[in-house]
């Protein structure tokens, strides 16, 4: 008999060999009526898995926080990297007004520039040129979303998909060949690029799963092995004129996509914005009803929340993790499509992922794994995108400080101790 | 060594834990912590051993006011801790275990390892332990093993013994035997603080009691207090002890098991081919010693084993085979012996838990979703019924206490069209309280005609909701026996013994 007060997680599980191979990977949970952060005694597995929920599943103040935070460090690195700001430093007990006027310019100068390049660009006098930037916000939004989407289903399983490059790579490679190897009518051959594309993608994420449940292959290693797998294969199918390769040319790329399969564009020509940005706002419904209000959501959430209860209740937990590896690869797909389609559709290159497959996962985090909040996530980092190119042309601040700032909210997502001790906010002991 | 706790308090965020609790232990004396699970007893020691901090009070020894920062600390100051899972290295010799964090090394870090043999063979002597220090630990048996903890806590000269449910995995015996060391351990003048909810034995040790409740001190017991006495102090109201029930009313063999065998992952065959019979309207309730092969065949009996072979069948359908949706839907009922890990899911909320074995058809699904009117309908109405103490439907599993929680998996399996109840340790880890009401479930459900299966380690459950009674021993069956068989031949056929005079009763 144990007495359930106190957090001990070995005190509640008996000495038990693991039942399948899948269950080696992912340890119960953490009893805990009173969940406190000093638990000494947990398990690394449990610890892991705890960590990974609450970086995955933690509560939205932690992401506000975190951005916050992570854009406060940003600033921090803007002044040390300006020129103006190190020179007026050098004679600050003289001067002390100059460096603080340069301070405040290059923080606000980058600032005002990233939203004059995301949101409004309030310099020039074309309604329709000052709302462009917004327009691209959405349009580098869409597949982040999606690809968030796609993470983030796979988190709420509890399965870490790293694999959205290779599925979104196979995928484009897939949409692609439909979209200029086939003649057809619009209504025909748009749709049937998209799904294709989707299959593809889900075919990808649906082996790592396969192989999760029938081996216990671990997710992480099968879907990282795979965005290997995936590139060298689209390397492959770019140099070869039956499939991707544009005859005649020596570079490893497509012939540009038919009008027919090309998405429209939402706003007219004169803006970017295509119809992916409306796929993926479809999508966020379609996983939030997926989540929220399907048997097939409930179970994917039993799975991810305890997989030996959902087992002993008759799910099936290998099929359970199949399918939502296959629906994340499908969502991954639909960002490969969105990006081959619509936002690069002059061909299918090797870098058509745009590095989306990873900036997905940080979607999903900050983004708590919730369609609605990786909705948001995703248009901050659409934002982030769009304005991390005129911060660069007009500011000279390197848009690689987008990508520090990007990176610094996952560390800090990573590490909410560290921010609650920043903000002097109460541990997350009693909920 | 005399222990003074002052007014200790130790808050969880909103949850007072331990509520200024004072508590004093002569040295030379069994001081009995008596209290419900969850009422702050483990939180208490926790803090005594110096791994929680608490928020108010002192701990003095001798005294001197302590100031402990980890349990280090503790055992330095002569606390020693014998867990309930033990904190020791199967693979390691007693004398290495009983050394660990302490060892005594000779020239350039080479362990003195004759230094910790003979003072694991001072001790035992000493004691009486007969515990042999060349002896590899992951070989001896479980009474043996706490020996080993308690060899290794006064290897560091401990004046103070904290005993932590310590009789959980003993069978009787090793209990008996328990209670002599703690006897012998007291008149060689240690300190002792034993933490139990088994009443029996705290009448027959303690030389004093203090009943804990809702993380507060409700008062001290005459250890000559009568059980009921002691039940409703813990409790804080009158407790029925035995469950009242009518004789059975026997119907067909619904449940036949024959030449079970299950052989688990790593190649050992845990139930050896047992066959029994359980009628309709019967509880057959299984006893033996935790991990003598009950587990596997609950599991066995759901579809969770792999390799089973043998037969089960229900009403005549075989289960052998089937895939645990099946046996579900073929109306088994079942309460996992841990419903931490394999009955509930801590992050769904009680109505979502509800639910969770029925995610494939009606009343809470159609057409591929969730229909959460009807869920809710559903919760409200178990709440309600099955008394099970939150705020809402909405509460998540993994803030209700253990009795509430193991009402949520009761109220779900038994609000199910059932055929069989196989219910694994229904009331490990819950309240006295609770028990009383799962108990009465358990026999409700009997009684409208359905084959029960209990496992159970206590031997007062097998005791109290029994009407056959079979004991496991090493997969196999010792005997199935009359609810009546005296405890003691109970207690000696559970370390494989069968008494030469014994008769199986047939069904």
């Amino acid at each position: 008999m144990s007495d359930d007060d106190q957090p001990t997680p070995e005190s509640e599980k008996p000495d038990r060999t693991p039942r399948s191979d899948f269950d080696v990977a992912t340890e119960p949970t953490e009893p805990a009526e009173v969940d406190t952060a000093e638990d000494a005694s947990a398990t690394p597995e449990d610890r892991s898995r705890s960590v990974l929920r609450e970086i995955a599943s933690g509560d939205a103040m932690a992401g506000v926080l975190a951005v916050f935070l992570a854009v406060f460090v940003g600033s921090v690195m803007i002044a040390a990297t300006d020129e103006t700001v190190r020179q007026t430093a050098s004679y600050i007990t003289a001067r002390p007004s100059d460096f603080f006027t340069a301070l405040w310019e290059a923080i606000s100068g980058a600032y005002s520039a990233m939203f004059r390049g995301a949101i409004f660009n309030y310099i020039l006098d074309n309604p329709a040129q000052q709302w462009r930037p917004l327009t691209e916000t959405l349009k580098f939004a869409g597949p982040l979303i999606l690809g968030g989407l796609g993470v983030g289903l796979a988190f709420r399983a509890a399965l870490f998909n790293i694999g959205g490059r290779g599925q979104m790579l196979i995928a484009g490679g897939a949409a692609g060949w439909i979209g200029f190897q086939l003649d057809l009518p619009m209504v025909i051959h748009l749709p049937l690029a998209i799904l294709v594309g989707m299959l593809f993608g889900a075919l990808w994420g649906g082996i790592a799963g396969l192989l999760k449940a029938r081996t216990g292959a671990h997710e992480v290693i099968v879907t990282i092995m795979l965005n290997y797998v995936g590139y060298y294969l689209l390397f492959y199918a770019l140099t070869k004129e039956w499939l991707l390769k544009t005859p005649g040319s020596v570079n490893p790329k497509s012939p540009p996509m038919h009008d027919t399969a090309i998405l429209p564009k939402v706003l007219g020509d004169t803006f970017n914005l295509h119809f992916g940005f409306v796929l993926a706002l479809i999508a966020v419904a379609v996983v939030w009803w997926l989540i929220n209000r399907s048997t097939l959501g409930y179970r994917i959430r039993a799975v991810g929340e305890n997989p030996h209860a959902a087992r002993a209740s008759g799910i099936n937990v290998g099929r359970t993790y199949t399918v939502v590896m296959m629906i994340a690869g499908a969502l991954l797909g639909l960002a490969g499509v969105n990006q081959v389609l619509g936002t690069v559709s002059s061909g299918v290159s090797l870098d058509l992922d745009a590095s989306i497959g990873f900036d997905a996962i940080t979607v999903a985090l900050l983004g708590r794994s919730r369609p609605l909040g990786i909705l948001a996530a995703g248009l901050l980092f659409g934002a982030f995108k769009a304005g991390g190119f005129t911060m660069q042309a007009s500011e000279n601040i390197s848009v690689d400080l987008v990508l520090v700032v990007q990176s610094l909210i996952v560390l800090f997502l990573a590490a909410p101790p560290l921010v609650r001790a920043i903000f002097r906010l109460p541990a997350q002991e009693a909920k | 060594m005399r222990l003074v706790l002052r007014g200790i308090t130790k808050r969880f965020g909103s949850v007072v834990a331990n509520d200024s609790i004072s508590l004093t232990v002569e040295p030379g004396e069994i001081h009995c912590l008596l209290g419900e699970n969850g009422a702050g007893k483990s939180t208490l020691m926790n803090v005594l051993y110096g791994l929680y901090k608490a928020d108010e009070g002192e701990i003095e020894l001798d005294g001197v006011v302590q100031h402990f920062t980890g349990p280090g600390d503790a055992m330095a100051a002569g606390i020693g801790m014998v867990h309930q899972h033990f904190m020791l290295i199967p693979v390691f010799t007693v004398a290495e275990n009983v050394m660990l964090g302490n060892e005594s090394t000779g020239f350039a870090g080479n362990l003195d390892l004759d230094a910790a043999r003979d003072r694991v063979t001072e001790i035992s002597d000493r004691f009486g332990f007969a515990v042999r220090p060349e002896a590899v630990v992951e070989d001896l048996p479980v009474g043996v093993q706490q020996r080993v903890e308690i060899i290794k806590a006064l290897s560091r000269d401990a004046e103070l013994l904290v005993f932590d449910e310590p009789t959980a995995v003993l069978t009787p015996q090793e209990t008996d035997e328990l209670m002599d060391i703690m006897r012998q351990l007291k008149e060689a003048g240690k300190a002792i603080v034993f933490i139990t909810h088994k009443l029996r034995e705290v009448r027959e040790v303690a030389d004093r009691i203090t009943v804990i409740r809702h993380g507060k001190v409700v008062g001290e017991a005459d250890p000559q207090a009568s059980n009921a006495e002691l039940a409703s102090m813990m409790v804080g109201r009158p407790v029925e002890l035995v469950v009242q029930k009518a004789a059975p009313t026997l119907g067909e063999e619904a449940f036949v098991v024959k030449d079970l065998r299950v052989v688990d992952a790593a190649g050992h065959t845990q139930v050896d081919g047992i066959s029994f019979t359980i009628r309709a309207g019967e509880v057959l309730a299984v006893a033996g010693v935790q991990g003598n092969g009950q587990t596997e065949l609950t599991e066995a009996i759901m579809g969770l084993q792999d390799d089973t072979s043998g037969s089960i069948t229900l009403d005549g359908i075989e289960l052998v085979g089937k895939s645990v949706r099946k046996v579900l839907d073929s109306g088994v009922g079942f309460i996992p012996e841990d419903r931490q890990v394999d009955g509930l899911v801590p992050g769904f909320t009680i109505a979502e838990n509800l639910m969770l074995n029925r995610s494939f058809r009606s009343p809470f699904v159609k057409n591929g979703a969730l229909r959460i009117g009807a869920l809710r309908a559903f919760a409200q109405q178990k709440l309600t019924e099955y008394d099970v103490r939150a705020r809402d439907i909405d509460s998540l599993a993994a803030n209700l206490s253990g009795g509430n929680q193991q009402k949520v998996v009761v109220a779900r399996e038994l609000s199910r069209d059932l055929r069989l109840l196989v219910a694994a340790q229904p009331t490990r880890g819950v309240d006295v309280g609770s028990i009383e009401f799962i108990h009465k479930q358990v026999v409700a459900t009997r009684d409208s005609g359905i084959p029960v299966l209990v496992v159970s380690t206590e031997l007062d459950e097998v005791v109290a909701l029994a009407d056959r009674i079979m004991v496991l021993y090493r997969g196999q069956i010792v005997g199935i026996v009359p609810a009546d068989t005296p405890r003691e031949t109970l207690g000696l056929m559970m370390t494989g013994e069968r008494p030469t005079d014994l008769k199986d009763v047939a069904v």
